[in-house]
């Protein structure tokens, strides 16, 4: 397809004094790209310029050759003509509107050749089938999300912009779409930019990780190997950790399952997939621990030989992280400096990493 | 019982309310929807400009606008230059009289309506692909309905109730601007209080059942009328 080689391109500036905005963004067009930041980092902002929603003097976006906006040619094409979709933090359906009129929106105004989903497929895909009748108001938190992003799906968006659209939702409700989201990821094929705030969230949905801050980009790059710098992980806080993609390799008789990476394997408890599926595994560097010898007498199952690539600053004071690598893939263990200076934690060492929790994403 | 030149007053009295009415919600829509969005500093001046007959005697409005259509007004310069005539004690002038009489009664609603929907759905119709137009009538008119229906009965029921710019603009001439208000007082100043009875009883049971209907329709708009 050509989108797998189209990118996206975003450079903008914004002084206002208080808020200041310079980025200068190169993403890829396809797969699931996070923008991550906290607030006030300006994540929303670069979204909405994406959109067309927000006009930002002097601002440069595209989408492969085609250009969105460039102030130089005094061109802008408004957003109802960039064929973008758009998932706010609250739902916001039409509350004039049937579930029903409000999913055929997008899609009536779109000529038939051009329309790529059909209205039950893709209610079925978000679980809202039965809710088509009902008024929005009638609908739950939840519902009304999952609503509102079939909406956005239906009017055959050529790029996916989601705003935190999960942010206002409580946790249940929160683990009642992620999974829906997942299939997304999974079965469309439809470049997706997605802020968030929350460091778990980005580990389960995306492939390429954008890390802002007061308006500027701290790092970017693929999942895996950002959330694995030391540079960059300070700024997800306690969240902080590494997303590793595994191979579900075996059933054990015991009840666990053999999650194979480079560089090891993982016990984890059962696991309901084929044996060769692609699990993805979040292991927080608060759930690990060092340890110079390899511990004998200890309830932890994943205990791995790594080598200390690197130490940096916790975030928190007295805590420094670290950064292992078990065969080649990166590890990051969050330890007291106190520890490390006792354990004489180096680069360089070898060390074991005793691994107390794997969350298992995807 | 009431005569001939009563249902006179009565017929072109609903016809001036009805096309007043008309204009207002085509001229008062844009104005309403401009002060609902706009940044500009200019919007408390177009505000209080609005707002003012409000305020104002109805003489006063009734009076300037009396100047501006005679032979040396510049709205009697325009028409008498385009072959009117001018405007003043005629029905057409009393229709411009009324409009500028009952614009906040109009524009008021609706611009509150405007502010309550907010910028959200307008973007995201935007980002269903729908343009301005098409958003103006699929999401706008719909969610701003109540503040169409106010402002359509207000206009109605405040244009119906006028006198004093009826007076200074319309002169009180039969079937040409003699509307009932005016009526009514041609009855009292000549002693005829039962007719006089049969045209202001109407009036209020009129005024009443309309503000009841309003009321009952959306109860919201009683704090807004409530001036």
């Amino acid at each position: 397809m050509k989108m797998s080689t189209t990118t996206i391109t975003a450079r903008c500036r914004i002084d206002r004094g208080a808020f200041l905005l310079d980025v200068d963004l190169l993403l890829p067009g396809h797969g699931v790209t996070a923008l991550f930041g906290h607030s006030g980092s300006g994540k929303t902002t670069v979204l909405r310029v994406l959109a067309g929603l927000e006009r930002v003097a002097g601002a440069h976006v595209a989408l492969g050759d085609e250009v969105w906006q460039d102030d130089a040619k005094n061109l802008f094409v408004p957003t109802h003509e960039r064929g973008i979709g758009y998932v706010f933090q609250e739902a916001s359906l039409f509350p004039h509107l049937s579930v029903r009129a409000n999913l055929e929106f997008g899609r009536k105004r779109l000529p038939p050749a051009e329309r790529r989903f059909e209205l039950m497929a893709v209610a079925e895909l978000l679980g809202i089938e039965r809710l088509l009748d009902a008024r929005p108001d009638t609908l739950s938190g939840g519902e009304r999300q999952r609503a509102a992003i079939a909406r956005t799906l239906l009017a055959s968006p050529r790029l996916l912009l989601m705003d935190e659209p999960l942010a206002a939702l409580d946790m249940r409700r929160k683990l009642e779409i992620l999974p829906y989201l997942e299939r997304l990821h999974a079965e469309l094929a439809l470049p997706v930019v997605y802020v968030s705030h929350a460091a778990d969230e980005v580990a389960r949905l995306a492939d390429y990780l954008v890390v802002l801050e007061e308006g500027r980009v701290l790092g970017s790059g693929p999942l895996a190997a950002t959330l694995a710098r030391l540079d960059l992980a300070a700024n997800f806080e306690d969240d902080a950790g590494v997303m590793i993609e595994t191979r579900l390799e075996a059933h054990d008789a015991d009840g666990l399952s053999q999650l194979a990476f480079a560089g090891g394997v993982l016990l984890v408890g059962r696991r309901d997939a084929a044996i060769g599926a692609t699990v993805r595994c979040r292991i927080h560097a608060r759930d690990v621990s060092l340890a110079l010898e390899r511990p004998r007498g200890s309830s932890i199952t994943n205990i791995l030989p790594a080598r200390v690539d690197a130490v940096g600053p916790g975030g928190t004071p007295g805590q420094v992280l670290v950064r292992l690598l078990v065969g080649e893939t990166p590890l990051l263990a969050r330890i007291t400096e106190r520890s490390r200076r006792e354990l004489g934690i180096e680069t360089g060492c070898a060390v074991w990493a005793q691994v107390k929790a794997v969350a298992l994403l995807a | 019982m009431p005569d001939a030149s009563d249902f006179a007053a009565i017929w072109l009295t609903l016809k001036l309310a009805t096309l007043v009415t008309l204009l207002l919600l085509l001229f008062g829509t844009p104005l309403a929807w401009w002060l609902a969005r706009t940044r500009s500093r200019a919007k408390r001046v177009v505000g209080a400009l609005v707002a003012l007959p409000l305020v104002l005697p109805p003489t006063v409005i009734g009076f300037y606008l009396l100047l501006a259509m005679g032979p040396n007004g510049p709205l009697g310069r325009l028409t008498g230059a385009l072959g009117l005539g001018t405007l003043a004690f005629t029905f057409t002038g009393l229709v411009i009289a009324s409009v500028f009489y009952s614009l906040p009664f109009v524009v008021q609603p609706l611009q509150n309506a405007f502010e309550a929907i907010g910028e959200r759905p307008l973007e995201v119709a935007a980002t269903l692909r729908a343009g301005p137009w098409d958003t103006f009538w699929s999401v706008v008119v719909p969610l701003a309905r109540p503040g169409f229906v106010t402002g359509a009965i207000l206009g109605f029921a405040h244009t119906i109730g006028e006198f004093g710019v009826v007076l200074m603009i319309g002169g009180n001439i039969p079937d040409r601007t003699r509307v009932v208000s005016t009526q009514i007082y041609d009855h009292v100043e000549a002693m005829e209080y039962a007719q006089a009875h049969w045209l202001a009883g109407g009036m209020l049971v009129f005024s009443f059942v309309v503000l009841l209907t309003l009321y009952t329709l959306y109860p919201q708009t009683m704090r807004g009328t409530q001036r």
